[in-house]
């Protein structure tokens, strides 16, 4: 269990790279890119870990105990990052696959560019609200935003833009907030649910939470109204 | 020869932190230089800077002209100039430590002066505004010399290189501050000089940037119709004169700057409830439509008591702030606050355009 305090990111995650299976990470505090582009590991990390967290991660399992900066998850590809505390800007920048989920807030941009290939579909879970642009150009994938324990608004301004593929579901009727033309925003309906029992069931696991109290109020399901909306911009494609 | 800033543009990440106590309590450097080591990465050793404010307590009636000049030729004849203009009550040089990352010094001077009354009069101009055109003439047409620091009870220490090296280098853990700025520099535009570094400042404000805003020539242009000459070519210099001249010369509160600079936009301000508000915004946006600053910057802006932390509108650059009893915490990452203060708390990110303004509590400063 090594105190990684002063340690700079190349040292952190040569250790890393060093070990196998379980390992914990204290005093952690800003350095980047840990654990970027590795698979098989379980880390825990104490402390604040820096920016891209788990770049190009490709498998295994990060769990933050405590507050994560920008950019978690920077085009990953597998595995699970948990974080207990918030999130900063534009987590899961450009995922792929595996999953993100957050006990706490996200800041601006969460999910930018999120996208799926083939059997790859990434998954981003908020527990508390987001900030501006969440799910900004989405092209795949899964982002829910909860909302729990929190009286802000789900999320704030300018949701969904550029959003041309995959599906956001966000735990409120959705009155207040403005969502731009091309995407579509419904009320869930009973299949709608079953994903998001689906998708929730490892979240609500793993933050001990009931995933019957998560569900029973209203959702809305977001999705893009053309998965090519730039179809006729430049040439026929 | 390299070619100096200013003269030369290449197309940033940087740093920036600060901390101020609420109570008016003095703190040493120290502290804030530990809190850009976790962000090394963020700068590449071509600038680092701190501004210090409270530092000058027996000076708070003076103006602080801290000078950086290329000879000792220089120094004669513009300390020529200044007595013609200022009571000059102390001359010396700034110490330093030697330090083997930091090199190709200047020399560094500072000035505690006083503007001289009959050339005020006859001038027919406020001591501020004096003040202001003498650093504008001294760094646009004194070859070699130029003022990097001019406010009372306050200055800034830059260089080139990394700013934990450059804070050990001003001796910063001797002096003591109420609020204290850093910047660690990643220069995009420009090669990277000593008076290129963070902060940037004019009187007693003084500006840390991180970020690279587009609209610096739409900014400059306009700035420059008021006597503000922009001479780096760098986007916090005029960021640095917007400031000043709408809360000094147009008597605007640090807020209203701030809905100038980081103006929300119109399909926000239209869908405004509060119909005072949102007047005001449609007001400041109609008034001063080339003083919107686009493209990415968190910034945090130092005056005499207090601070005000920014990001612009999209918030395309990261901010935390936290606190901890009487002081507050500003910086691009939250591992910074931690190591200022490992049990700061109410953390949060401000979202864009929103303006976090903290002050000293009246006479602690």
């Amino acid at each position: 269990m090594p105190d990684v305090k002063g340690m700079d990111h190349r040292a952190v995650n040569a250790f890393l790279r060093g070990t196998d299976g379980d390992c914990t990470l204290t005093g952690c505090c800003g350095q980047r890119f840990i654990a970027a582009g590795m698979s098989g590991k379980h880390i825990r990390i104490e402390g604040v870990p820096g920016n891209a967290l788990g770049a190009y991660l490709n498998g295994g399992t990060i769990t933050v105990m405590g507050n994560a900066q920008d950019a978690v998850g920077d085009t990953m590809n597998a595995g699970r990052i948990v974080v207990h505390g918030s999130i900063g800007d534009a987590a899961g920048y450009a995922m792929r696959g595996g999953e993100i989920f957050v006990r706490g807030d996200a800041g601006y941009r969460a999910g930018i560019h999120m996208k799926a290939y083939r059997e790859k579909s990434p998954l981003l879970v908020i527990g508390g609200t987001a900030g501006s642009f969440l799910g900004e150009y989405q092209a795949g994938g899964t982002i829910i935003v909860l909302g729990l324990d929190s009286d802000k608004k789900i999320v704030s301004f300018f949701p969904c833009t550029g959003m041309h593929g995959g599906k956001m579901f966000l735990r409120s009727d959705c009155r207040d907030i403005a969502f731009p033309s091309q995407v579509t925003a419904r009320a869930a309906d009973d299949t709608d649910r079953a994903d998001l029992r689906k998708h929730l069931h490892d979240y609500c696991a793993v933050f001990g939470l009931d995933p019957k109290d998560v569900l029973d109020t209203p959702f809305t399901v977001v999705t893009p109204d053309s998965s090519n909306p730039y179809q006729q911009m430049y040439v026929a494609n | 020869m390299t070619p100096k800033e200013g003269q030369v543009r290449i197309p940033s990440g940087c740093a920036i932190a600060a901390v101020i106590s609420r109570e008016g309590n003095r703190m040493t450097g120290e502290r804030i230089i530990e809190a850009m080591k976790p962000m090394h990465d963020r700068s590449n050793g071509l600038g680092g800077g701190f501004a210090a404010y409270g530092i000058y307590p027996e000076y708070r009636d003076f103006y602080a002209l801290h000078f950086f000049f290329d000879s000792r030729d220089t120094r004669k004849t513009c300390e020529a100039y200044l007595k013609e203009r200022f009571e000059i009550y102390k001359a010396e040089r700034i110490p330093t430590r030697k330090l083997p990352q930091i090199t190709d010094e200047p020399m560094i001077w500072r000035y505690f002066v006083a503007p001289l009354q009959s050339v005020l009069r006859d001038l027919q101009l406020d001591e501020k505004e004096f003040v202001v055109r003498t650093v504008m003439h001294i760094n646009t047409s004194m070859k070699g010399a130029y003022i990097f620091s001019s406010g009372k009870n306050m200055g800034t220490f830059k260089a080139v290189g990394f700013p934990e090296d450059v804070g050990v280098y001003y001796r910063l853990d001797e002096y003591e501050g109420y609020a204290w700025t850093a910047h660690g520099r990643y220069p995009t535009n420009t090669p990277g000089w000593w008076g290129g570094a963070h902060p940037f400042t004019l009187l007693d404000y003084s500006v840390v940037h991180n970020g690279e805003i587009s609209s610096y020539d739409a900014n400059r242009r306009y700035i420059e119709m008021f006597g503000y000459k922009c001479t780096l070519q760098t986007d916090t210099e005029v960021i640095t004169y917007i400031l000043d001249y709408l809360i000094r010369r147009q008597e605007l509160t640090l807020s209203e700057a701030a809905s100038v600079i980081a103006a929300p936009f119109w399909s926000t301000i239209e869908g405004k409830t509060d119909l005072e508000d949102k007047r005001k915004h449609i007001y400041l946006r109609t008034l001063f439509p080339s003083l919107l600053i686009t493209g990415p910057f968190s910034i945090v802006l130092g005056f005499d008591g207090g601070l005000m932390a920014l990001n612009d509108r999209l918030k395309l650059r990261s901010m935390v702030v936290g606190e901890k009893d009487d002081k507050v915490f500003v910086a691009s990452e939250e591992a910074a606050i931690r190591v200022m203060e490992p049990d700061a708390g109410n953390l949060y990110a401000p979202a864009g355009g929103e303006p976090v303004i903290i002050r000293v509590k009246e006479g602690a400063y």
